[in-house]
């Protein structure tokens, strides 16, 4: 049957691969743009190009999950806007204008996004650097009404929390208007990457978030591996697995903790805590880091599970599945903790679908998407697990899925160690050209990769957080709630700063 | 909830002997630290921790320093919400230029004496990121610099052995 992305006017591009690249014109590119905002098809990217010519290039999905990056060559350095016809792709559209001076024409917001108007040069990434503008203050959006305030936070916050500013604008207690400005940790990793070598771009795909280290380095490597043709083994498939669900534990532990923190429940916090080290503990004796940084490499893993790994993760899950039920009946069973978490920061089903966010924040607002189950990747598709869905997209929603998802990782770690069977844990990779692209499921949501490698480095690499879906719904998220339930509400998102900043 | 509370009274305590720092750590905080500061502040000091563009990694493994198991409070150390309550500045990540201004505005607002904490081998000299158009390249390429604490993260013990250096130095007899 043909869908959506099979009836796409372009001309597809060789050696891109596992999902088709078609160079399109404006005409395409715009339909492509209104079937976004009718809802037939899912922005899961959009990004610019400065190599030979510079370019745009946008991912979607459509409601048959078929996948496909269309491009656009932009010789004049304007391409149509896609944000004015779906919001979702406003921010990224900023991010084109000032990282490469690309100009979206028609586009509703013009402000510039992550140049805070700090660096030594204008569109770093662009075909022409040029010296930077005088800095001009940061436009927020106005607010009109009679009794309102405003409440400036940020970048340096209360926490132990990475960098951004937020704007209240409240009435009273209750906010009446959010605004977001990000790009305080921005580090330039694109230009970083950009003639780097495989290797040494691998190390830095796993530092563009530290949480999800591992999601970034399983989503990179399987792109250098898409572009290369290369399978890694499938004991490294499954070790990747592994590693990627102890991570998802860690954070889910962590998160769950904190969410209850932030509700004044230290108990939780400090249970979960204890958790958390010990899944950390537990991923070092596996694989000898805390986090598993560097452990993914293109071509399979780079530390095989230790001797004693399987006894290690067996009394793990033992630990957990003793632990962890009495905790969600903490949870559930302490009335003053669900009266804050309990519709609070309610994200709707409609806004969660047409930002198509990824993660526990769609998953908790109706959002069946999980890209371990599709597209599917190796070796999910040989394992059983579910997909926790709820509906009522508030905080408790977002702590519930977290919950659910936690079993559905015991269970996965247990399949895992079951069915490990001995063997090499990585191919060689070979220096070669091509393209490549890869959607991996991180704790936080899908993380994407797409990159074209050129005589074995790379020349191009652009990855995607989930967080550039989630933190417009943050600001949904939190109207009409009090001031006081923003960081429950925040914690309950925990969006990226650094995988968003980049 | 009173079975929780009441198990984790009984139980043993999981928190862990303190590590002994590191003679590296000790040789750099010698000077850094003088007699009228440590007569000041005694054993205790609060810390106000800076991300300055880090991944988050050295920001997870600060968050483990407040578990069970390595219960940083017990030291006299604990993480205060505002720079004018510090005394110690824990920076992470290489200082992007984003952050510059608010890190150099963080460590004026921090009162004298005071000491800053670079965390993690981006923060030593940029690390991995150093050369980018968006970083300054370290944390002593913006503030003055007492101590680094290296690793990408440091695990939590690695932090802790840092910290009771810097502890040690501030409080030590002369």
């Amino acid at each position: 049957m043909s869908t959506l992305i099979d009836n796409i006017q372009g001309k597809r591009v060789d050696n891109h691969r596992p999902w088709p690249r078609l160079t399109v014109d404006a005409q395409a590119w715009r339909q492509a743009g209104s079937e976004l905002a009718e809802g037939r098809a899912t922005l899961l990217g959009l990004w610019g190009d400065a190599g030979a010519s510079c370019s745009v290039h946008m991912a979607i999905m459509d409601e048959a999950s078929k996948i496909a990056l269309l491009s656009l060559e932009c010789p004049d350095e304007t391409f149509p806007s896609i944000g004015a016809l779906h919001p979702p792709a406003i921010r990224l559209e900023r991010a084109i204008r000032s990282l490469y001076g690309l100009e979206p024409a028609g586009a509703p917001d013009t402000r510039p996004w992550l140049d805070l108007g700090f660096w030594d040069v204008r569109h770093p990434l662009g075909a022409r650097i040029t010296p930077p503008a005088v800095p001009s203050p940061y436009a927020f959006l106005p607010v009109e009404g009679e009794n309102l305030h405003q409440i400036p936070v940020g970048p340096v916050h209360a926490g132990i929390i990475e960098p951004g500013h937020f704007r209240f604008t409240a009435s009273g207690e209750t906010v009446v208007r959010l605004e977001e400005l990000l790009g305080y940790v921005h580090k330039g990793i694109k230009s970083l990457m950009a003639g780097a070598t495989i290797e040494q771009a691998a190390r830095l795909a796993a530092r563009a978030s530290g949480d999800s280290t591992v999601a970034y380095g399983i989503a990179y490597a399987r792109a250098v591996e898409a572009a290369l043709n290369v399978e890694p083994p499938p004991r490294a498939q499954y070790l990747r697995a592994l590693m990627a669900e102890l991570e998802r534990l860690a954070n889910h532990f962590g998160d769950i903790g904190a969410i209850c923190n932030d509700a004044s429940f230290s108990l939780m916090h400090a249970h979960c805590g204890i958790l958390r080290e010990l899944t950390l503990r537990a991923a070092f004796n596996c694989f000898r880091h805390r986090l598993m940084m560097d452990r993914v490499i293109p071509g399979g893993v780079s530390t095989d599970l230790a001797y004693s790994g399987v006894t290690v993760l067996t009394e793990l899950l033992q630990e957990c599945r003793l632990r962890f039920p009495r905790l969600i009946g903490l949870y559930d069973n302490t009335a003053s903790l669900q009266d804050r978490t309990v519709g609070t920061g309610i994200v709707s089903s409609e806004l969660a679908r047409r930002f198509g966010a990824s993660g526990y924040v769609g998953r908790a607002s109706g959002r069946n998407y999980d890209v371990r189950k599709s597209p599917g990747y190796a070796p999910y598709d040989q394992l059983d697990f579910t997909v926790p869905v709820l509906t009522e997209g508030d905080v408790n929603a977002r702590v519930w899925v977290r919950i659910r998802e936690v079993e559905q990782s015991l269970a996965l770690i247990e399949q895992l160690i079951d069915d490990l069977r001995p063997g090499p844990i990585a191919v060689a990779i070979e220096a070669g050209s091509g393209e490549g692209f890869a959607l991996v499921e991180s704790f936080r949501g899908d993380v994407l990769v797409s990159l074209r490698l050129d005589g074995g480095r790379v020349a191009r690499c652009h990855l995607r957080d989930p967080s550039w879906f989630q933190w417009p719904l943050l600001e949904a998220a939190i109207e009409n709630n009090i001031v006081a339930d923003f960081p429950l509400c925040n914690k309950s998102f925990n969006c990226s700063y650094a995988g968003h900043d980049l | 909830m009173r079975r929780t509370i009441f198990e984790g009274l009984m139980r043993r305590p999981l928190t862990e002997a303190p590590p002994v720092p590191d003679d590296a750590m000790l040789a750099e905080l010698a000077g850094s630290v003088d007699r009228s500061a440590r007569r000041l502040l005694g054993r205790s000091l609060s810390i106000r921790e800076v991300d300055a563009g880090s991944c988050n990694g050295c920001e997870l493994e600060i968050h483990a320093l407040n578990n069970a198991f390595y219960d940083l409070e017990r030291f006299g150390l604990r993480f205060v919400a505002s720079p004018r309550h510090a005394d110690v500045l824990l920076v992470t990540g290489p200082v992007t230029k984003n952050m510059r201004e608010a890190l150099e505005r963080t460590y004026r607002a921090t009162p004298d004496p005071k000491w800053v904490v670079a965390v993690g081998d981006c923060g030593f000299d940029g690390g991995i990121f150093a050369g980018s158009y968006a970083v300054t390249g370290g944390v002593s390429q913006v503030v003055p610099v007492d101590l680094h604490i290296h690793g990408c993260p440091p695990s939590p013990t690695e932090l802790l052995k840092g910290l009771i250096a810097l502890l040690e130095r501030a409080s030590a007899k002369v």
